[in-house]
Formats: structure tokens, sequence, C-alpha cells
């Protein structure tokens, strides 16, 4: 055992973890607070004399069929558009990483998505896959009824997918480039002296070393697509049509402020902040254990 | 220890300015505004005109982005206390305030400031839909609508007729003709807003929409729409929309429906009389075009119909010297000249007696580009407000709407049948009322 290095001066130590813990707090934690202490009682908009009702609002969630609705709605569209952002991006690190003609300007380029707010991105969207008068419109002139969000809960689901895919994707492939360009080089070209094509170096040995970054992303989109997918939602479908796009954490919002019952948005979001972590416990149990890291 | 001593003395020399320079600035107050767009622009150029109408007192605006923002961008500040003192509040948000505790009633302001409003002036169904249950006003009506049935007079020549539709069989057979003859893509264009066909069809035809007079009369009362006529009329709406006559026009599809009307696609939408300046400055040019009251089933009696829009409140917890400026500032805009200005620079209705008749004296409603606003008039005051056609009182009525929204979105995109769904959105709507019974335990509306 080498010696230990360690602060003297206590006050020193404390005083540069402090303004780190006052964030945390501040941001966090008091925030946190509130919101269990209102999800146990019943908060009246303007404040002023809530009170205790303890499990009720809870119950209130749990016995609403719309509620289990918007977790349905919310996974579908986590899987989903994770599928879409991630796999999409890994196609296109594994492109700019081959060096094709121009990849230095796809490297710029590609990043440029996440850097657009959710709610341009969801206006966007919804101009072009406007079913009567956007571009994609011209599919339904040949085949009538074909594309209509507006309508069609599963054309809505498809279309805040790809949204979100779409914005998703510059971030993800940041990452898997990274990840791709940091692999040792001799052995890629030792693999392919010994006959091994692009694809095979692919499968047997890129994405293997990959792991760890498909990993990290994994559990970052899903998250993201829980609890920062509210942006595009409201621009895009509005949790329409009747509800097929009600994700829980527009549901909150909806709830929250529009109808302004704090108490039981508070509920709500104490349920998808559990969620969200037993996901990434989840995730981090069973999936992490089949990553190797170098 | 100089230094403390000098920003000590620094800061009495900068409160010494700073009082110096109050006693001449003149008093601010501010004053919240939810409308946008154009009509945000209406709202700033009015608070514009007050402050250059005087020198005692400054009116601060500023626009929240929505009615809805501006509702919970108040209730926000209001427990930073950091509200203003006055903001604008639609229709939809009067029982909050009522009961939030967080106002002071209009009723009080006046007396306190020997206002000169006049609340005998005003259209009993603009007051009436804002005042307490013992008639008192507690909030001061502003910005007021109601909804009409704008008709493309081309397309309704094609078919031989040069009138608009009265009854809602007539205006069914009128658009079934126009799309059987090709002269429309669609006869009529709607969304899935609630209140053209449930709140003001509901009060034309006197019928209510929740027990307790409308829930006037407390917080117990509960939804009863799904087996009014208005159950009828959505299966009806239903009907046109299998048969291709009516199209669902929102801004998911492509086109709102109002542009839906102006681009000459729809025949007809019914739409509120705010956007009457809207439709005549973007309508194609050269379209005939008009507005009639909504429909009625025929052997209806029909009765006024609701007054929509916005109505003023005055915050908790300011300083008399801010109180002042919100009497000022709230003197100023019912004044007649002000109330009158409003229709000129909107699709807004006159709100007192005194404006209207001046505004007909002076030939307002003949000059082309506001002929048919007079329509709004008439269908507001058709009849004199009962119990039930004086407006909706419904705790967190907002609500309520999304969840009719929503079983209304479900039945027309044929998920559900129409009356399983208004059973459904009634059944959802009365649990929401029960959660803001209790939340607001003991306490009864004023």
């Amino acid at each position: 055992m080498g010696k230990r290095v360690t602060f003297g001066n206590t006050f020193i130590g404390i005083a540069l973890i402090v303004p780190q813990l006052l964030l945390v707090f501040t941001f966090f934690y008091w925030p946190t607070g509130e919101a269990l202490y209102w999800a146990f009682t019943l908060e009246p908009p303007f404040g002023g004399g809530n009170q205790w009702v303890g499990w009720q609002n809870f119950e209130t969630v749990f016995s609403d069929p719309k509620y289990y609705n918007s977790v349905k709605v919310s996974l579908i569209f986590a899987v989903g558009t994770t599928t879409m952002s991630i796999s999409f991006a890994l196609l296109l690190a594994l492109f700019v990483d081959r060096q094709l003609p121009g990849y230095r300007v796809y490297r710029f380029a590609y990043f440029w998505p996440y850097a657009l707010a959710a709610p341009a991105v969801g206006l966007a969207f919804r101009f072009i896959f406007a079913p009567q008068a956007g571009f994609v419109s011209a599919i339904n002139t040949y085949f009538p009824g074909a594309w209509n969000p507006a309508t069609n809960g599963n054309d809505a689901m498809l279309l805040i997918m790809l949204a979100n895919a779409w914005k998703m994707v510059g971030y993800n492939f940041i990452f898997l480039l990274a990840g791709l360009q940091s692999m040792p080089r001799a052995l890629l070209e030792a693999a392919a002296l010994d006959g091994a094509g692009a694809l095979r170096r692919i499968r047997d040995f890129q994405l293997p070393l990959l792991a760890p970054t498909l990993f990290f992303v994994l559990v970052i989109n899903l998250t993201e697509s829980f609890v920062d997918s509210f942006g595009i939602v409201e621009i895009v479908t509005n949790g329409g049509p009747a509800n097929a796009t009600d994700l829980m954490v527009f549901k909150i919002y909806t709830d929250g402020f529009v109808g302004k019952d704090y108490s039981l948005a508070a509920a709500q979001s104490i349920i998808l902040m559990l969620l969200v972590v037993a996901l990434t416990v989840v995730q981090f149990r069973f999936i992490e254990r089949r990553v190797q890291y170098t | 220890m100089t230094a403390r001593r000098l920003s000590v003395l620094s800061a009495l020399a900068f409160g010494l300015i700073s009082t110096s320079a109050l006693a001449q600035a003149p008093i601010k107050f501010d004053y919240w505004y939810g409308l946008t767009g154009q009509l945000g622009d209406v709202m700033a150029e009015h608070c514009k005109r007050f402050n250059a109408s005087q020198s005692k007192f400054e009116a601060v605006c500023a626009g929240q982005g929505g009615y809805d923002k501006a509702e919970q961008n108040t209730i926000a500040a209001f427990r930073a206390k950091q509200h203003p003192t006055i903001v604008q509040i639609y229709d939809a948000g009067t029982v909050n305030f009522l009961l939030s505790g967080a106002i002071k009633p209009a009723t009080e302001l006046v007396k306190e400031f020997n206002m000169k409003v006049d609340w005998k002036d005003y259209f009993e169904g603009v007051s009436n839909y804002y005042a307490t249950s013992k008639g008192e006003m507690w909030s001061f009506p502003y910005n007021s609508s109601t909804a009409l049935l704008y008709f493309n007079k081309d397309h309704f020549a094609k078919i031989g007729k040069t009138e608009g539709p009265k009854t809602v069989e007539e205006w069914f057979a009128d658009i079934r003709k126009i799309k059987a003859g090709g002269h429309a893509a669609c006869g009529f264009g709607f969304d899935f807003d609630t209140w053209m066909p449930l709140e003001q069809f509901s009060a034309i035809h006197n019928l209510p929409i929740a027990s307790r007079n409308n829930g006037y009369d407390g917080l117990d009362a509960e939804l009863v729409f799904n087996k009014t006529k208005f159950a009828d009329y959505m299966k009806d709406w239903k009907k046109l929309l299998d048969e291709g006559v009516a199209s669902i026009q929102t801004s998911q599809t492509g086109k709102t429906i109002l542009q839906a009307f102006t681009d000459g696609s729809c025949s007809t939408v019914l739409s509120s009389v705010a956007n009457h300046g809207v439709v005549a400055s973007t309508i194609k040019p050269g379209t005939n075009w008009g507005v009639v009251m909504l429909p009625v089933y025929e052997g209806t009696q029909r009765h006024n119909s609701l007054v929509g829009g916005a109505s003023l409140w005055v915050m908790a917890g300011k300083s008399k010297d801010e109180y002042a400026g919100a009497a000022a500032f709230l003197d100023f805009i019912a004044s007649a000249p002000e109330v009158k200005w409003m229709p000129n620079a909107t699709g807004y209705i006159p709100i007192t007696k005194t404006a209207f008749n001046q505004m007909t004296a002076e030939g307002f409603y003949k000059d082309p580009k506001y002929a048919g606003r007079e329509i709004a008039m008439q269908s507001l005051t058709f009849t004199p407000p009962n119990e039930i056609t004086r407006g909706i009182r419904l705790g967190n009525f907002t609500s309520i709407r999304a969840e009719v929204r929503s079983e209304l979105e479900a039945a027309f995109t044929g998920k559900k049948d129409v009356q399983t769904a208004l059973n459904d959105a009634v059944a959802r709507g009365n649990q929401i009322l029960r959660r803001f019974e209790q939340t607001f335990k003991g306490k009864t509306l004023p």
C-alpha cells in the first residue's frame, strides 16, 4: 500500500465540496422532496392549506386505465426510438469510420440535429409529415388514407419516434464514432490480412469492442426518451389522437400544469422517477454483465 | 474596513438617488396578458394607449405566450410572491381564480377608488358569465366573443342558396348537396375544440352541461351532457364524417379549420367571431363569405349563446399605489372610446351597451369590412341569460375539456362508438370534479 494522499486541512476539503452539494441539493433533492410531499397531499393551485391524503393520489393514478395506457405507449416509444436512433447512428458511424469519400464533412454535420431544440424539430416534422399539406402527403394521393397521424394512433406514434430518433442520432453517432476510432487499427488490419471481410470484421471485432459504448448510449437513450420527450410530443401530436401518444412525461405536464392538479402530477413524477431508476438498475444488472470493458 | 464603509455609503447614496427618481417617475404596475400573435400585439397596443393617455401611472405589460401559460405563470408567480397586479384570465380559468384567495374582487377595487365602471352597462351575457352566484363582479370583462357559423357564399350559390343555414337540418342538407355536387372538397371542417359543439351548442338549445345550474350553485355538480341532445349532435357529426361530407382539420392534419375555410376547401366551419378579422384578411381574394348564428335543431326555441374570451383579474397583496394604477387602467379600458377601439382592432365585440349603440349609430356594422359582426351581438343577446345559459362554472374545466376532446378523438377516429365515448368523458370528467371538490374542501363558490 502506498502512502495515502489526504487533505490535512478539513476546512478546505469541506469548502470544496459545499458548492457542489448545494447545487445538487437545490436542483435535485429539494424539488424531489417537494414533489414527494405533494404526492401525499392535495395541493390547491395557489397554495395554502394542503391536506394530507396518504396514498390517495397513487390510488387515483393506479386506478386510471389511461395511466396504464400512458405507461404502455411510453415503453413502446422508448424501445422504438432507441432502436431506431442507435442502429442508424451505428450505421453512420461505421461508414464514417471506413473513411468513405466526404467523411470529414459527415463527421462534422451529423451532430447538428442534436443541437436543435426539441420544439423546433417537432415543428419541422409536423410540417413535413402533415397528411394534407406536407411533403409526405404525396403518399395519400396514391394510397388515400395511408398516412394520417392526426387520426391514426400508430402513425402518430411512428412520427414522434422518428422525430426523437432523428434528434438523437447525432448524439449517438459522436459516441459510437469515438468508440470505433479508439480501436487499435493494427488489429483491424491484421483481421483484414487474415481474410475477414468488412461485415465479418464488424461482427466479430468492432461490435464486441464497441459494447461498452453501445451500453452507455443505450442507457442514455432510454432515460432520455422517458424524461425528455415532452417538447416533441407537445408540438407534433399533443398527446393525441385519443391518447395514442400520451407519454408519461406528457401526462404529468397536462395533469399538473394544464389541469392544475399538482398533487396528481407529483405522484406520477415519483412513479416515473422510480421506473427510470428501476430500468437503469436492470440494465446495469443484466446487460452490463455481457459487456466487456478492455 | 474602509472598503466596507465605502460600499455602505454608496448603497445609501444609490438609495437616495433611486427614491428621488421614483418621486418623479410614474408609478409602475405589472399587467400580464395571455393572447399571442396579432391579438397579442393588440393587447400591447392597448397598454401603450393607456400609458400615453396619462403620466401618473405606467402599466408594464408582458405577454405570457397563451391563455393557459398566463394562468400557469400567474400561479407560479403568486407562490413566489412575484405576481402582477392585473392579469388576463380566460373564461375557463374563472373558477380557479374565484376560489384562489389570491385576488382582490373587482367590486372592492371599484369601491376603494371610486371607479366609474357601470356594471349595468355591460351586456348581461358578458357580465353574468364572470359574476359570482350572488351576482357580484369579481373580475373586469375584457376581450369577449361568441361562436358563429362561417359559410362560403360561392359554394352556397352553386346549390342555389344566398342565405346561410338557420337550422342544423338545413345546414347538413346544404353541405351534403355541396359535397354531392362536387362544389367543395369538404362541406364542414371541424377540430376537437369543445367550445363550439358542446358549450355553445348546449347554451343555444338551453341544455345543461352539468347539474347544479352548470356548477354555479356548488362544487358538487355532476356532468350530464351525455344524456342531452348534444349526444345526437355528435352522432350526426360522425355520420357526416363517415359520408365524407365533413372532415377533421387540425394543425396535425396540415390545415386548421380557419385555413381550410380561407383557402376554399371547406364550405362551413364553426369559429369565434374574434376570427372575423383574421378571415377577412386571409381569405382568398374575391371569395364571397358570410356568417350566421350557430344553427339550432328544428323545433328548438333558440337561446342566447355564451361569451368566450377573457376577463381581467386584480391580484391580492399589492401596494396601494399599484392598486391606484390598476384602477386607473381598468377605468380607462372600460371607457366607451376604448371599448369601441377593441372591435376596430380585432374581431371582438363591444362589451357595453353604450359602446355598441354608438358604433351602430356611427355605421360600424354597415362597413363591408365589419359587416356580419352584429350577428354575434344578436346571438349573444338572443334571450336574456337564464340559470343555464349564463355560463359554465366547473372546477378544473380545462381538464374536462381535454377529456371530452380525447374521447371525441376516439369516437371520430372510429375507436369507440360516440355514445360510449361521451359516457366515458362524463365519467372521467366527474372524477375530475370530485378531486377538485376535495382539494377545495370546506370552500364554497362565492
